[in-house]
């Protein structure tokens, strides 16, 4: 077997042929080390892969050796191969984390199939983003929700509102989804295929209202899947009601894939020479980032559940990754893949700290975080740096994201809404600042059902947790992984959607 | 210049689908009841399914089943599964047509119908040998095909899943020019497969949909959102917000 | 003896119903079948038995924990296939590697052949589990229990 000819199908063969495993073992320890053991391995190949895409460029790969476009096509560039990074990043640091938390919130009897869950959830977000095929998009999006779906149904032992939610979750995603697939077979009937790279040759020039159509259907279909400003209400139950350590999971990975998907379809599949796509970018992605950057924020900041308000705040974040997008710009669409990356780091960071609290309290209701720092001081701390950087403060990832947002929507000459970008950033400093000062200033409660043990998170899940944390403060100083290649990402994409005037 | 009528008749599968699409949603948004919920979905996600089926439907084509090459073949060169190697058979051009033909009628799978493609780009060789008039006979195809035509014959392998009409079309030609007689027409069988994996992602949807209905009627003894989102809110806001209706 | 027509229909049927899924199972490689739909006429036949004898019979046949090793089978199966020919030297779920000297891609038949069965087990079993989980709960559990 040839390694490196291989790489690319390794991010969704090692999950996948390793996930049912799990299934095997018997409940308790065995699963929950064998899913960290396989989210290592699958780290270690999309790190590969992405050490072979900065030397070498694309990378195809074609499925059962049948040559795209007619077979289905793993295709790798930077853009995918730093997503896939990003989300088998992400599922590194969480799986190890998730042992105590998931011990505490999920019936010991389901955690085998819990963590098998886990790790197919894991298999759909890479699946999602390395695919080439249109199709496969659809049914690795679907593997993922549905695996989804139930991880966040799980949380019934603690609320029964994770099963409402959950179901909530699943009309909208299905929904989504089978709007999505409505897109695609316009598309095919347009053009007859489902190669990604093939699909944008043969729309060159194709202008009617089969193409427009399936556009908008996609468009849709996705903007559910993404949580994008007025489809995002299953968001926030579902993130709420979740297992802490599948809301930390989900909220920095699910969304950024969905994202993704966004970008490939726009600039990859549709380009710019899709007549429809300026309207798009005027008309529903500029307004609707606005607006998800304004109401979704103010909405976190009247919250009194700490997950429900970091939920809203994510929905507030999509606002800005659409804001880059719709600027049309490399700027703007490498600021989109900056900020998708950081993010991710800053809210599973966020995450992962109520994890530790729910541990202790038993609660994410804000009162549980009164007086944190005299209780876990780690834990209010990484929650405290991670939150800067929510909200944007130099040194952090926050500011970097913020940065080149800015500089997008000046060289795009979008001024205003450079201004309203800091001006959105500031409710961000109202909602963690509310938390800040409740964890720093109050005095903890003595008794009552928030009384908190003056104990810390254990360490199998402040290591984690710390690590993400630093990580948020080291791509706030060292921008060349993110930064540089996010940048060079973005000016492929744009070559490839034949940049020019939108 | 068709009238209106006209118009409206001829699209009637768009029209069924849209009718059940409408009826899906509406019931997903409209009804309470969770499980009535997840038929909507199912309805809504059936049009889908149509809509994919009867865009690749050929005019006057069959299920694409393999009937079976001794009815319409007469001989060996049809059988795209026999031990004759395809390099040896398409010693005339058409049979590369015919094979071309005969694969795709052969096969049910997207997988199988690439290896058809496949195979004819192997072709390619002896073919561009043998005689180009022969290929070029493979592309007598009408309209879309010939804009394709004028390619390699690679991209008749192409267009085979891309427009099964157009690949069917192409090797009719070449079979016709061979003096075969044969008059099978088979729909686009990609659309099928797609969908068949799109019902199994559908199915287990609901499987999980229908589990969470068990899960919330045992956990909340009501499976109507009404009743359970008052359950919630008292949950939430205490027993005041039921009497006056908050929402959360 | 009640329910006896049904008992002895469905003693009847039982073995055809799965003569059939086999034969939808192997057929899939030339007509209409496959690995999905045989497995779902195979859980079909254990279906019909639980209507008729109860599920607690049907579990002493199938039991659930059989099925979720089958499950795993199955879709190692699947994914085993395509790692199999990855090590041969080709790409994931290349079959030609299978059989790499054979003239008309005998390695195809091979590999669609060991990919749906894996798919049959792995449908059926899925099936059986979903009907197992519907139809054993009981009315009303308890928060702990389920």
């Amino acid at each position: 077997m040839n390694f490196a000819a291989q790489l690319p199908v390794l991010p969704v063969i090692i999950p996948l042929v390793l996930a049912p495993f799990a299934m095997l073992m018997p409940n308790g320890r065995a699963p929950h080390a064998w899913a960290t053991f396989v989210s290592w391995l699958t780290f270690a190949a999309c790190a590969f892969l992405l050490a072979a895409v900065n030397d070498a460029g694309v990378i195809s790969y074609q499925l059962g050796d049948w040559a795209p476009p007619l077979g289905i096509e793993y295709r790798v560039d930077l853009a995918n191969a730093l997503v896939l990074f990003l989300v088998s990043g992400i599922a590194a640091v969480v799986f190890p984390f998730a042992y105590a938390s998931v011990r505490l919130e999920i019936d010991e009897r389901q955690s085998s199939f819990f963590y098998c869950a886990l790790l197919i959830c894991l298999t759909g977000l890479l699946g999602v983003t390395i695919t080439g095929d249109a199709f496969n998009v659809f049914v690795f999006l679907e593997i993922s929700s549905l695996s989804a779906y139930a991880l966040i149904a799980m949380g019934a032992r603690r609320d029964r509102r994770a099963l409402t939610a959950a179901f909530n979750y699943l009309i909208m995603g299905t929904i989504g989804a089978t709007f999505f697939v409505i897109g695609v077979g316009l598309l095919y009937q347009a053009t007859g295929t489902l190669n990604m790279a093939d699909l944008h040759d043969r729309l060159l020039g194709q202008s009617n209202r089969v193409v427009d159509a399936g556009f908008a259907f996609i468009v849709v279909g996705i903007g559910l899947k993404l949580a994008m400003f007025p489809m995002h209400l299953w968001l926030p139950g579902a993130y709420t009601y979740a297992p802490s350590a599948v809301s930390a999971f989900l909220a920095a990975t699910a969304t950024k894939v969905a994202v993704y998907v966004l970008i490939r379809f726009i600039d990859t599949v549709f380009g710019f020479q899709f007549e429809f796509l300026g309207a798009a970018f005027t008309w529903v992605f500029l307004p609707l980032g606005l607006a998800g950057m304004f109401i979704a924020s103010l909405v976190a900041v009247f919250q009194d559940d700490i997950k429900r308000m970091l939920a809203y705040s994510s929905v507030g974040q999509i606002g800005y990754m659409l804001l880059g997008i719709s600027f049309g710009t490399v700027e703007g669409l490498s600021a989109s893949l900056v900020h998708m990356f950081n993010h991710a780091l800053m809210k599973g960071a966020l995450f992962m700290a109520v994890a530790c609290v729910v541990l202790r309290a038993g609660s994410h209701s804000i009162q549980a975080f009164a007086g944190l720092s005299k209780r876990m001081p780690y834990t209010t701390w990484a929650f405290i740096i991670s939150g800067l950087s929510l909200v944007g403060v130099p040194l952090t990832v926050g500011f970097v994201s913020k940065w080149y947002l800015l500089q997008a929507s000046f060289a795009a000459g979008f001024w205003y809404a450079g201004f309203l970008i800091v001006a959105s950033s500031l409710i961000a400093v109202l909602y963690i600042g509310r938390i800040v000062e409740l964890m720093l200033l109050r005095e903890p409660a003595e008794e009552g059902p928030y009384a908190i043990p003056a104990k810390d998170a254990p360490l199998s899940m402040l290591i984690p947790m710390w690590f993400l944390v630093a990580m948020n403060v080291y791509f706030g100083l060292n921008t060349e992984l993110t930064g540089g290649i996010a940048n060079r990402a973005a000016e492929a994409l744009m070559v490839m959607a034949g940049a020019g005037a939108p | 210049m068709e009238s209106w009528t006209e118009f409206v008749i001829a699209r009637y599968n768009y029209w069924i689908v849209i009718v059940l699409m409408m009826i899906g949603l509406y019931t997903v948004f409209a009804r309470g009841n969770l499980v009535k919920k997840i038929v909507g979905l199912n309805i809504f996600q059936t049009s889908v399914f149509i809509f994919y089926i009867t865009i690749g439907k050929v005019a006057g084509g069959t299920a694409p089943i393999y009937i079976g090459d001794e009815l319409y073949h007469g001989d060996g060169h049809g059988d795209g599964h026999g031990d004759e190697p395809h390099g040896a058979a398409a010693d005339h051009g058409a049979d590369a047509g015919a094979s071309l033909h005969a694969k795709i009628e052969n096969d049910l799978g997207a997988n199988d119908l690439k290896a058809a493609a496949n195979d004819l780009t192997l072709d390619e060789g002896v073919i561009a040998g043998e005689g180009g008039h022969d290929a070029a006979s493979l592309h007598t195809a009408p309209d879309d095909a010939a804009k394709i035509a004028n390619e390699q014959l690679i991209d008749a392998g192409k267009s085979a899943s891309q427009g099964f009409d157009i690949a069917a079309d192409a090797a009719h030609g070449a079979v016709e020019a061979a003096a075969y007689h044969s008059e099978v027409i088979y729909t686009n069988p990609l659309p099928h497969v797609l969908i068949l994996t799109a019902i199994v992602v559908g199915v287990a949807g609901t499987a999980v949909g229908l589990a969470l209905a068990v899960r919330i009627r045992e956990a909340y003894g009501t499976i109507e959102e009404d009743e359970l989102e008052a359950m919630d809110n008292v949950a939430e806001f205490g027993a005041a917000a039921e009497a006056t209706g908050t929402r959360g | 003896m009640d329910r006896l027509i049904l008992k002895v229909t469905t003693k009847i049927f039982f073995a055809p119903i799965i003569l059939f899924a086999l034969y939808v199972q192997f057929h899939g490689d030339y007509g209409p079948g496959g690995g999905f739909q045989a497995g779902v006429i195979f859980a079909v036949a254990f279906i019909l038995h639980a209507f008729c004898f109860g599920l607690e019979e049907t579990k002493k046949v199938l039991p659930p924990r059989a099925l979720i090793v089958a499950m795993v089978i199955g879709v190692l199966f699947y994914a085993g296939t395509g790692v199999a020919t990855m090590l041969l030297g080709g790409n994931f779920l290349g079959y030609d590697q299978i059989d790499p000297e054979s003239t008309h891609h005998a390695g195809q038949h091979y590999g669609i052949l060991l990919v749906e069965w894996g798919v049959g087990v792995a449908v059926a079993s899925t099936m059986l589990t979903i009907f197992y989980q519907f139809t054993g709960r009981e009315p009303d559990i308890d928060q702990e229990d389920w």
